[in-house]
């Protein structure tokens, strides 16, 4: 038997006191076998240790909340007895390591988390980040996850709908595959990861069991160096067909009233399902290895409790009823075997071929797991990134210089590149196309639809983590304010460094604070998410990088707003108040190349006046057009309104915002300043009084900047033209700007 | 009438084309799994989208040994209308029912978009109730819709009338600019020499209603109602 030295332990990622936490909840010392299931059970990534504390101060209750944290996914009610079932899950280390089976296999992920809720999807979005399109190494990555998401979510058949990309050098190390999926279930069909009733059977099924993806969790909780390539055997390969067949005979499985509780083997695989859905049940679990399903020959029980080959889910069923369960395995020619069986007291027990060689109990590997206070320190350079010496600053470019550069910056730039390789068609359900607002799929057999966005900006965490959260919430829920739908609900994913140091835990727990404060104003509690630590490549971290994913429900599915500008001669309204703020903008980092300033401020209650407002006007069908307006403010904001209209222009005079402290940099404050709670909308002549009354009412700045016609965006300041662009070149350097930097072929680096 | 969708265990778009026979063009319309020998009294059946037994060999090249494949074939042989929709146009290749074959798409990339398709013949249950030449907007989603067919073979088919769509322009040109997967002749879709087998990659069923972006496709599933009707009068 190996002994337990400092050697074992590092390479388990186990730290001395918590050796000794383990020697004290098992009295005893533990052999290799539950080491390996402590290791990989106490990881940052299953465990939450750094974030829980933290987490536990988030909103997650609420009238339409059916399910919180805690599930396989969160759930909220949408009317007549159903429930929307959806998470956000990131697999930012695997991408990194192996870009299309990284990104493939964290698509296959989130689908289990829905479908083991008894739901069945109908929706994927994801929100990326990748280094800067001149570096072939963010190319390759990105070409690689662009095509591992295609190929998992469209063989599986579920539509790609949305999501958001950002391309920023930060990432070039370290790049972010966050991937949400929402589904539909009746509230009643809801089935949790709990086991239940002693002598119940427990039943292991999908693909079997290899040796990739040992210590992927423990993977997921390490910073990278030089030697992460070597980790590649730690990522696993994506099987999209066997998912597919996993999901259907689940869904019908689940109909037959015979299934307990149900999980899926995701990070932690076999030892993660059994001592979760033994905890969550109250029970005990006894399993034995030789009965799991083996892809290779001669596995130990440490390899097979700790693999995470994919699409495997473990279930316990009701005893007597097993013939049920197996029939429509089989019919899918799936086979389900029974590994286990639920018992009395609360321990895990693991057998090889009937002898015992693991003993711990349930609540030892996850309700007791370490939770950390870790200390937290504002970051030395805190202050003075958030000032922005505009003496120091090249003289401002001229604004149609900015523009003419800003609309071909990949992250405002068109990704048609990357969702013409998603399918977003499939389940017809799909009534927003990709790129023209937040997703949108109907509700069939209702008039209702979901509407979705995920959102997040690194740059103003960066500045102001607290305020960057907050921006990101109040983004994702606007955005889905802005086709009409009303906000109910959100998931989060926490995208940050390495824990262990006090300026990142700091950017943790202002992060959440700021998440908290946000969904709790809008009123879209948190139900579910995830938390990705250690983004760090040779000890530089991301941007600090929440990303919010929030889901809005539309009472009548035919009334949506899309961002493109539909009448000429209509009137176009800025709707909330243009600040001229350039603190951490596109433009300060596209023309100055500084990150700097303080992100913009953001006030919840006119935050959330201005959503309710929007959502009434879509509702009475006095809009148009809406279109949020973030990245490149309001000059990208009006441009993006005349895309693929088939070239109707505008023009467009805006008030001269007084600029911090240069009136140099005024003019383009005013048209790229990325001032939060802005709405762009499109409004008849004959709605317009109406619209300005309603605003007037809900306390709502509206102001009428221009007309909707001519071929060219023409924009003023205080009446001078500053902008003047035929939308048809402007629309060209958009829409192509991302496939100009890919045709580059990728070198192999 | 009654529309029997094929369910191969990887079929994606089943639910899609049961859901437009049924609550769009108001006809009953029943799933069959692969494994069942019996059509269940199909009026017309379909061969569904989707990755029918995952595809990793070549797309449809299993699904032509499915137990529902001899009725299928018996079916068409009787001169049953017979529709295959994207994958369903790939099974209908491998199992020999209609002539050519698939091969990556020309730009390596799965490509999902709106296409513009003209229809070309008319005299097939699944036209009959379009316009000479009109235009029809559906989706594309494939990464194997690059159609081929050796040169002796493709003559015949545009000798016999066999090619029933083009990928074309909004103004109904056909040209390599507008042919999204490089098909020869731009083909989008293709009949049998009896030309009651029609596969399309296409998805007329994801076009059937203004509100998923054109209800263009409605005309395909509407025109099996036509011919039928027509036929038992």
């Amino acid at each position: 038997m190996e002994v337990i030295d400092t050697a074992v332990l590092e390479r388990h990622g186990i730290k001395p006191d918590e050796y000794e936490r383990i020697q004290h909840l098992l009295g005893r010392d533990p052999n290799l076998l539950e080491l390996g299931l402590f290791s990989v059970m106490w990881s940052e990534h299953c465990s939450y240790k750094s974030s829980r504390v933290h987490l536990k101060t988030l909103p997650t209750t609420g009238s339409r909340v059916v399910q919180g944290p805690g599930e396989n996914a969160g759930a909220v009610d949408i009317g007549d007895g159903m429930c929307a079932v959806f998470k956000i899950e990131s697999h930012n280390h695997p991408s990194f390591i192996e870009p299309y089976q990284g990104a493939a296999t964290g698509v296959g992920g989130i689908i289990r988390d829905i479908f083991t809720m008894g739901a069945r999807p109908i929706a994927l979005l994801n929100a990326l980040r990748f280094g800067s399109l001149d570096t072939p190494l963010a190319r390759r990555i990105f070409e690689g996850v662009v095509a591992g998401i295609g190929g998992y979510g469209n063989s599986i058949g579920i539509p790609t709908v949305g999501g958001e990309i950002v391309f920023d050098e930060m990432y070039g190390g370290n790049p972010l595959v966050n991937v949400f999926c929402l589904g539909i279930a009746r509230i009643d069909d809801i089935i949790k990861g709990a086991a239940k009733g002693k002598g119940n059977p427990v039943f292991y099924v999908g693909a079997k069991t290899g040796r990739d993806g040992i210590h992927g969790a423990t993977m997921a909780s390490a910073e990278f160096d030089e030697k992460s390539a070597e980790k590649r055997p730690a990522v696993q390969v994506g099987d999209p067909f066997m998912e597919k067949l996993l999901m259907e005979a689940c869904l019908e499985v689940m109909k037959t009233g015979a299934v307990v509780g149900i999980q899926d083997m995701g990070a932690a695989g076999f030892t993660c399902a059994t001592s979760e859905m033994g905890s969550r049940g109250g029970v005990g679990m006894e399993v034995d290895v030789m009965h799991v399903p083996q892809r290779e020959t001669g596995m130990i029980p440490y390899e097979i409790m700790l693999s995470e080959s994919q699409e495997r889910m473990l279930l316990v069923v009701e005893r007597g009823r097993e013939h049920e369960v197996e029939a429509v395995f089989e019919k899918w020619d799936l086979h389900a075997v029974q590994v286990g069986e639920v018992t009395d007291g609360t321990r895990l027990k693991i057998f090889e071929r009937g002898r015992l060689v693991a003993d711990v109990p349930n609540r030892a590997l996850t309700d007791e797991a370490p939770v950390y206070q870790r200390p937290m320190e504002v970051p030395l350079w805190q202050k003075s990134v958030q000032e922005i010496s505009f003496a120091n600053l090249a003289p401002a470019p001229s604004a149609q210089q900015v523009f003419d550069q800003l609309i071909a910056v990949p992250t405002i730039a068109s990704k048609r590149w990357a969702y013409r390789q998603f399918d977003h068609s499939v389940g017809t359900n799909t009534i927003a196309q990709p790129g023209m607002s937040a997703a949108v799929v109907r509700v069939k057999d209702t008039s209702r639809a979901l509407a979705m966005s995920v959102d997040g900006n690194g740059r103003f965490g960066y500045l102001d983590p607290y305020q960057g959260a907050r921006l990101a919430v109040a983004e994702a829920a606007r955005n889905v304010a802005c086709v009409g739908a009303e906000p109910i609900g959100a998931t989060n994913n926490l995208n940050f460094g390495n824990p262990e140091r006090p300026e990142i835990m700091w950017q943790i727990g202002e992060s959440v604070r700021g998440i908290g404060d946000a969904c709790r104003a809008l009123n879209t509690p948190i139900t579910g998410g995830n938390v990705s630590l250690y983004n760090e490549t040779e000890g530089r971290a991301i941007f600090p990088t929440p990303v919010l994913g929030v889901v809005g429900i539309l009472e009548d599915a035919t009334r949506i707003a899309t961002r493109t500008f539909k009448t000429i001669g209509s009137a176009v309204v800025l709707l909330g108040d243009n600040l001229g703020e350039i603190g951490g903008s596109e433009y300060l980092v596209t023309m100055h190349n500084l990150v700097a300033g303080k992100p913009p401020a953001l006030d919840l209650k006119r935050e959330a006046a201005l959503q309710k407002l929007i959502v009434k006007l879509i509702g009475d069908g006095c809009v148009e057009s809406a279109h949020d307006c973030s990245e490149g403010g309001l000059a990208i904001t009006l441009a993006e309104c005349t895309f693929d209209t088939g070239g109707i222009g505008v023009s467009a005079d805006l008030t001269a915002v007084v600029c911090e402290t240069d009136d140099t940099f005024s003019v383009n404050a005013t048209l790229f300043g990325e001032s939060a709670s802005r709405i762009v909308i499109s409004v008849s002549s004959h709605h317009l009084d109406h619209v300005m009354e309603q605003a007037a009412e809900a306390g709502v700045t509206a102001r009428e900047i221009g007309r909707i016609g001519g071929e060219h965006i023409r924009l003023s300041v205080n009446g001078q033209v500053a902008i003047d662009t035929p939308v048809a070149s402007a629309e060209i350097a958009w829409a192509t700007a991302i496939e100009n930097k890919m045709r580059r072929k990728p070198k192999a680096d | 009438m009654k529309f029997s969708v094929v369910v191969f265990p990887g079929s994606n778009s089943a639910y899609d084309a049961a859901y437009a026979a049924s609550r769009v063009i108001g006809e009953q319309a029943e799933l069959i799994w692969h494994k069942d020998t019996d059509l269940k009294g199909a009026d017309v059946v379909i061969l569904p989208g989707g990755f029918a037994h995952g595809d990793y060999l070549r797309t449809g090249a299993i699904a032509r040994f499915s137990p529902i494949m001899s009725a299928v074939k018996a079916f068409a042989d009787r001169g049953g209308p017979v529709l295959g929709i994207c994958n369903g146009f790939q099974v209908l290749l491998e199992a020999g029912l209609l002539p050519g074959a698939m091969v990556r798409n020309d730009r390596i990339k799965f490509v999902s978009q709106m296409v513009s398709i003209r229809v070309e013949q008319t005299d097939t249950p699944f036209t009959a109730a379009c316009e000479p030449r009109q235009l029809l907007r559906m989706p594309i989603a494939h990464g194997e819709g690059n159609y081929y067919a050796p040169p002796d073979v493709l003559a015949e088919l545009e000798e016999n009338r066999q090619v029933i769509f083009r990928y074309a322009n909004a103004g109904g040109e056909v040209g390599a600019d507008w042919n999204p997967n490089g098909s020869l002749n731009s083909i989008a879709g293709i009949c049998n020499r009896q030309r009651n087998v029609v596969g399309l990659m296409p998805h007329p069923e994801r076009a059937s209603e203004l509100s998923l972006g054109s209800a263009d496709g409605r005309v395909v599933l509407a025109s099996a109602v036509q011919a039928l009707a027509s036929l038992s009068r």
